[in-house]
């Protein structure tokens, strides 16, 4: 049958298995929205801005594994998501962003809604192609699916002219699909891949040798659907598990071998295991700045395993002792066949000792505090909920204090930290678990960056909570410049802020506002109730509340700063003060920093 | 730090097992030029694709030369890049990421022959033309060109040859230089395009 290129566009999709696409019409893409309009398989969601959109199939993806899928015109629609296909590619998510170009003729000439997108996104995708034919528009899109989902996972965009989606062209998907897809260039490995054992076998003797091993579990471990064997690996031999932000979920975060994550926001447990540990297996994980601060001195006394898919990540920032190429899983899953049970060891004392010294703790004066929301989310969804977060310090209480029970239920931009990406990653992973509570865990600047998809939300009847932390300012900068720029707060007051009860019933959600403990349980619980439309909680929280830990940014363990000791140094400012006052705050940072400061330096005199 | 320094500290015992990191540290201050071969798919955008991994990674290219291959579908890069150890692995296995990149060989450790080719317009007044013609001749090189006060002379040979040649023609005065990049091939019946199972 003779086909537009529009519809086999669709065809195309239908047979990748795409439930929904996530777009945006402009002039560059009337033939592909024509088509929609006949299409009854596959579900377009009209965002408002396409960014959303680029996070809504980013969410969606790491939902629940699948490749995610946006749509834009030409020019600006298509620059328009680039933030979205810079996050997938940070944080290796399988995505295909599909834009419309000027007509072939027309491209070079500067044409109306112009950009060349395809150079734009060369360094934010795993791959892209324009495509100049009809007739190679499907092989075309059976790679860039094929490309986004193997190996390492990434995005991949597909840039088809106006002319090349309105030609006709004899197509039958059944037929003229390709069933495999074949790149003699690209050949990553994948879950039937031959494992390489010699160096299976390396790890399993490290392991054995090992007093002091710590597991360190990265996003790879999710990509891959590890965490049945990461528990296990963790379980067989009591190694305790720290993960990172994005492999949070990697193993049950409330079972008894997990520490949480690590890095600059990480436990101080988890921080002090892997700075002590004789033997670091690092799965699916890549050494980013936030996790080892300064690599010279991270984790000085460790050998390393490093297992990761991506064969780049091996020696990037730090030499293995084994580097193990591969499925983290299929990798695992041999580790497994032959690693030596270990008992608990006196360091598995050691680093519970540390938990219970070190425990994540926020003031306890009953006041109203991220940390207390979070936690309330947990215990009120039954650890049952789906956590989207924006970027900023409530995305950091969010990762020390959102407990996943398993994997994709915690979803976060990571790598790249995009503000504004909570609300539509939360749509995202609403639409692909219509059955499942959804929370946006968002701060009042973050949410102020993408709100308008509360329209999208509204329009669809999601019930995505979205829970913003309004501290009035931008915490973490703010927080940054408290402690490093002698509390020169540039541009950080958020005061003048929209209300946010009234935005949301503007948009035609729920609205709620909260400023104590019982408030927020309150409000949850009338959330809950809410099934067919968005609610935002505006959840006020005193504006200088810090994360702690912290270790500052390029530097270790030694130099970092815990809340207990910021108690300590707080009770004896205010020994004899019944009241506090913001002058007192203050001069216990001051004292606090200096003294965090000094330790920082003795030691690199000393070292 | 240079290869001996290196060596002198190995000597030292400064590089036994549980010090891993630190040898890499040492191993990776050696710089080295590499010339390396990258094979790719013959697309449009290639080049901007291995060039932009270059930019944005931070790694300098020296020279690069492009051109097709004896099979068409396949294009041919020489990269010359200056880095260490590290640098160059990291190098090779970004190229190797690029969906496009075929291959990517190292030549600095096999045997290879390397070549570059110069054209040089310089100066050369009759009374000169003399002591030009024999440099040309001693560097087997050609005069291709020649007006009343110029020569253009073309030459080929390694980066050394080549660039002795240009300090000693540099006294007449050069007034224009163009080089191809060096291209090179291993040695033997050795290959790149047609070795190894990926390439059938």
């Amino acid at each position: 049958m003779q086909l537009s290129g529009a519809q086999i566009l669709l065809e195309c999709l239908k047979r990748e298995g795409v439930s929904h696409i996530f777009g945006y019409p402009g002039g560059a893409v009337l033939p592909i929205y024509d088509a929609i309009f006949d299409c009854k398989d596959i579900k377009h969601i009209l965002v408002r801005h396409e960014q959303g959109a680029a996070h809504m199939a980013d969410g969606f993806a790491r939902s629940t594994g699948k490749v995610g899928v946006c749509l834009a015109t030409s020019g600006p629609g298509a620059t328009n998501l680039v933030t979205g296909i810079a996050t997938a590619y940070m944080d290796s998510i399988p995505m295909v962003a599909i834009t419309g170009q000027v007509r072939t003729s027309a491209i070079g000439k500067d044409a109306f809604q112009e950009a060349d997108i395809t150079g734009i996104t060369m360094p934010i995708t795993k791959h892209n192609r324009l495509v100049k034919r009809v007739e190679d528009l499907p092989q075309a899109l059976a790679e860039a699916f094929y490309i986004a989902r193997t190996g390492r996972p990434g995005p991949t965009l597909v840039d088809i002219p106006l002319d090349v989606s309105r030609n006709l062209m004899e197509f039958d998907v059944n037929r003229d699909y390709p069933q495999q897809v074949n790149i003699p260039s690209y050949r990553p490995a994948g879950p039937t891949a031959r494992v390489p054992d010699v160096q299976v076998r390396k790890a399993a003797q490290l392991i054995a040798e090992a007093e002091r091993p710590v597991l360190y579990v990265g996003g790879g471990a999710i990509a891959s659907g590890a965490q049945a064997e990461v528990t296990a690996l963790a379980e067989r031999t009591n190694i305790l598990v720290t993960t990172t932000l994005l492999g949070k979920g990697a193993i049950d975060e409330t079972h008894p071998l997990s520490i949480g994550m690590l890095g600059m926001h990480g436990t101080a447990y988890a921080n002090h295991a892997t700075n002590g540990a004789d033997l670091l297996i690092a799965v699916g994980a890549r050494f980013d700045d936030r996790v080892t601060g300064n690599v010279e001195k991270f984790a000085t006394g460790a050998r390393i395993i490093h297992i990761d898919i991506d064969p780049a990540e091996i020696g990037k920032v730090i030499q293995p002792d084994v580097p193990i190429v591969g499925d983290v899983k299929a990798i695992l899953a041999e580790l497994l066949k032959i690693v030596q049970p270990r008992p608990a060891t006196a360091w598995n004392d050691q680093i519970l000792e540390w938990k219970e010294r070190f425990p994540l703790i926020y003031p306890n004066d009953g006041k109203l505090y991220a940390e207390y929301a979070i936690e309330t989310v947990n215990e009120m969804f039954d650890y049952q909920a789906i956590m989207a977060t924006d970027v900023g310090q409530h995305q950091m209480w969010a990762a020390q204090h959102f407990k996943c029970k398993r994997p994709r239920q915690w979803v976060t931009s990571g790598g790249l930290g995009t503000m504004g990406y909570g609300l539509p990653a939360a749509i995202g992973v609403q639409f692909a678990n219509p059955d499942k509570r959804v929370v946006c865990l968002s701060g009042d600047g973050s949410f102020q960056m993408c709100t308008q998809e509360l329209m999208t939300a509204a329009v669809y009847g999601l019930p995505v909570i979205t829970i913003v932390i309004n501290n009035r300012s931008l915490g973490m900068v703010r927080q940054w410049q408290e402690m490093f720029y002698e509390e020169r707060y540039s541009q950080v007051d958020l005061q003048a802020s929209p209300d946010f009860v009234k935005l949301a019933e503007a948009y035609g959600g729920v609205g709620m506002r909260a400023t104590t403990r019982e408030e927020l349980r309150d409000a949850l619980a009338k959330a809950i109730e809410v099934t067919d439309r968005p609610v935002v909680i505006d959840c006020v929280i005193p504006t200088k509340e810090n994360v702690y830990p912290m270790i500052p940014s390029g530097q270790s363990i030694k130099e970092m700063m815990l809340r207990q000791d910021l108690e300590q140094v707080k009770a004896s400012v205010h020994a004899d003060a019944e009241q506090w006052s913001f002058a007192d705050e203050e001069r216990v940072l001051e004292q606090y920093v200096e003294a965090v400061h000094s330790a920082g330096s003795e030691d690199a005199s000393g070292g | 730090m240079n290869k001996t320094s290196a060596l002198l500290l190995y000597e030292q015992g400064a590089w036994h097992g549980g010090f891993f990191r630190v040898t890499n540290t040492i191993m990776s201050q050696i710089q080295q030029q590499h010339t390396i071969t990258v094979l790719v798919e013959n697309h449009a955008g290639v080049l901007a694709r291995v060039a932009g991994l270059f930019a944005r990674r931070g790694y300098n290219i020296d020279s690069l030369a492009v051109s097709v291959t004896d099979r068409p579908e396949i294009s041919r890069m020489t990269i010359v890049v200056n880095g260490d150890h590290r640098v160059l692995e990291q190098i090779t296995k970004q190229l190797n990421k690029l969906v496009e990149v075929l291959k990517v060989v190292d030549y600095t450790e096999t045997a290879s022959v390397e070549r570059d080719l110069a054209l040089i317009k310089v100066n050369a007044e009759p009374h000169h033309r003399g002591e030009l013609m024999q440099i040309v001749e001693i560097f087997r090189g050609r005069i291709i060109d020649m007006s009343d006060k110029t020569f253009v002379i073309e030459v080929t040979g390694g980066t050394d040859k080549l660039d002795k040649i240009i300090h000693l023609l540099e006294p007449y005065g050069i007034r224009e230089m163009v080089r191809t990049g060096i291209i090179a091939m291993a040695r033997g019946a050795k290959t790149a395009t047609r070795s190894g199972r990926d390439m059938d």
